[in-house]
């Protein structure tokens, strides 16, 4: 291998991919601002033009629609907003959040304000898939695990770990975006109701 | 309501349970007219499938009235439908190619974590299936929730008998297609293993698509029987040595295309490894374990492969060897029930296709766990159970 490669990236693969210690290091490069070491990515494909999927996220406060553990999203003004999302042994945890930049149909950047529960930043990224296959929609988050390694074994046991939430929560945009609907095999309303408590 | 529930291994029981309700837009509820009980039940009836929860409503192959629809729903109330059993949204990129049961979105987001580790990606969800499928509550029960009802539930004709239909649910695809994707040409000879309901289907399949002979290989004389009913030739692997009568009756080449529906009930799910340890404990017939093995090692040089068999596991000592040297083709795949069912509908109006052939029992719904145990110890008789729920208990 050449100095190079190994000075840079050294292949095509997305660094939440990476098997290297310094991949967090070099995607929070990738953040306009940075807040956290644990780095989750995940990438979704979904049959819809970008700019319809664009506008239904940035309207935030549609997003407690699909992402299960977020209870409620307020946009405070343009760029800020405040965020109330579920946490283990039911209890909530909350943050203001800035946008922090966002390019129109392509991308939107965020980083949670000063003394937040879960510092936490990101980005989210859409562009066209190859062969008019819809939207590429890929979710980028670094965030601090709550009470650190604890809290985050605590949090996958109770399945509300963001890798996770992340996969899940992209899931059920897609569902929405593609059928209009998210799919339950739940058989009651009552079901329904105890499945998304 | 009324509803056939699993409560583990041998143990299932007709519950009362909560009805049905519309929960999304594109949801109908249809009340149950005809169910029936599946080769692939048996799976979940011998426990063979992790994920199940007691009080699971099983059944995947079932129709009825339209009962109640959802503000999209395409279908009208009292029309008469047959629900596929994999369900899919109509929405995504491989429902947009057809591949219906490698819908994206008909899996609920939570459960296609269990596919996305086992298999690479999740697969659509499956009517009364274990929860890897999506936990949906199947249609052995009175009332059935059908989730994106305007892409698949076929509004049949009336003055059409339910038992005439009945299997555009499942089975009569799952053959169908097994017979296409073994890629028949005209003057083909097409080798069956497994003359249970799908490899019955897929004999009459590989005719009406030009095979000019059909080899049938089982041992319960009553289905080789069947089996030869719609023109096959038949091997009984307990009579005769299967290979050296393919290659015999072929002329020293081998059949051209060899299909494979033994899974079905003789293969393990999930563990396969763990299920043949079982079978080897209980005297299983190490042929039917093998179906896939002898028939890459019997079919010609060239020739196709094709398995509707349900496998879900990792299988050793497959013959990857022959299977290359050979330059052999291999298809398979959980049935795209959708993409098949208008033209098989119109293939059973115009008796192009027997289906009632295969039933041999019809119970009411109350009478279901009687109805597993005969389906599940008596293989030779018991060629298809159907399930009625209005129907009266018989003495």
């Amino acid at each position: 291998m050449s100095v190079t490669q190994n000075q840079s990236r050294r292949d095509d693969a997305p660094l939440s991919t990476s098997k290297r210690d310094d991949a967090v290091d070099e995607a929070t490069g990738a953040l306009v601002e940075a807040r956290g070491d644990t780095l989750v990515g995940r990438t979704v494909t979904i049959n819809r033009p970008r700019a319809e999927l664009y506008g239904y996220w940035r309207d935030f406060g549609n997003l407690p629609t699909f992402m299960d553990n977020v209870v409620s999203v307020e946009m405070l003004d343009d760029r800020r907003s405040h965020w109330v999302v579920k946490a283990p042994g039911g209890q909530t945890v909350e943050w203001d959040s800035l946008i922090t930049e966002e390019r129109e149909g392509e991308m939107i950047a965020w980083a949670s304000a000063e003394g937040a529960d879960v510092p936490n930043s990101g980005r989210i990224d859409f562009r066209d898939a190859q062969g008019g296959r819809g939207t590429i929609v890929t979710a980028t988050i670094v965030y601090d695990p709550p009470a650190g390694m604890v809290g985050k074994i605590i949090a996958k046991i109770f399945q509300r770990e963001p890798a996770i939430q992340a996969r899940r929560d992209l899931r059920r945009f897609k569902q929405l975006m593609e059928t209009g609907e998210i799919a339950t095999s739940s058989r009651t309303h009552a079901q329904l109701a105890e499945e998304k408590a | 309501m009324r509803a056939l529930t699993w409560h583990g291994k041998h143990d299932v029981r007709v519950d009362t349970v909560d009805d049905p309700e519309i929960l999304n837009p594109r949801d109908a509820i249809i009340k149950i007219t005809a169910t029936a009980i599946c080769g692939s039940d048996l799976h979940l009836y011998d426990g063979y499938i992790p994920t199940m929860q007691k009080g699971d409503i099983l059944g995947h192959e079932f129709m009825g009235e339209v009962v109640e629809i959802g503000a999209k729903s395409t279908l009208q109330k009292g029309q008469r439908v047959v629900v596929p059993f994999t369900i899919a949204c109509g929405s995504c990129y491989h429902c947009g190619k057809r591949q219906y049961s490698a819908c994206d979105n008909g899996n609920p987001a939570d459960n296609q974590d269990i596919g996305q580790e086992l298999y690479g990606q999740p697969m659509s969800g499956l009517f009364g299936y274990s929860h890897l499928t999506g936990g949906y509550a199947g249609g052995q029960a009175e009332y059935v929730r059908v989730p994106f009802s305007d892409v698949g539930p076929i509004v049949i004709p009336d003055g059409v008998a339910d038992e005439k239909v009945l299997f555009l649910s499942d089975i009569l695809p799952t053959g169908w297609q097994a017979a296409e994707n073994a890629d028949i040409e005209p003057g083909d000879t097409v080798a069956v293993w497994g003359c249970g309901p799908v490899g019955l289907f897929a004999v009459q399949s590989a005719f009406l698509m030009g095979a000019e002979r059909v080899i049938a290989i089982d041992h319960f004389p009553h289905r080789l029987e069947l089996a030869k009913r719609f023109g096959a030739e038949t091997i009984n692997f307990e009579e005769s040595a299967t290979y050296e009568a393919l290659m015999e009756m072929t002329g020293g080449i081998g059949p051209d295309a060899v299909i494979d529906a033994v899974g079905l009930e003789a293969h393990g799910f999930f563990v396969d490894n763990v299920i043949d340890q079982i079978k080897k404990s209980t005297f299983l017939g190490t042929d039917r374990t093998h179906s896939i093995r002898q028939a890459i090692v019997a079919c010609r040089k060239g020739g196709r492969i094709s398995m509707p068999a349900v496998y879900g596991g990792i299988v050793d000592k497959f013959p990857l060897g022959a299977f290359m040297e050979k330059g052999l083709t291999l298809k398979t795949g959980q049935t795209s029930v959708q993409h098949y069912m208008p033209a098989l509908l119109n293939a059973i109006m115009e008796g192009k296709i027997d289906t009632t052939f295969l039933i041999s029992h019809t119970l009411p719904l109350e009478q279901a766990p009687e109805g597993y145990a005969m389906f599940h110890d008596k293989q030779n008789e018991v060629t298809k159970v159907v399930l009625k729920p209005g129907m009266a208990l018989a003495a």
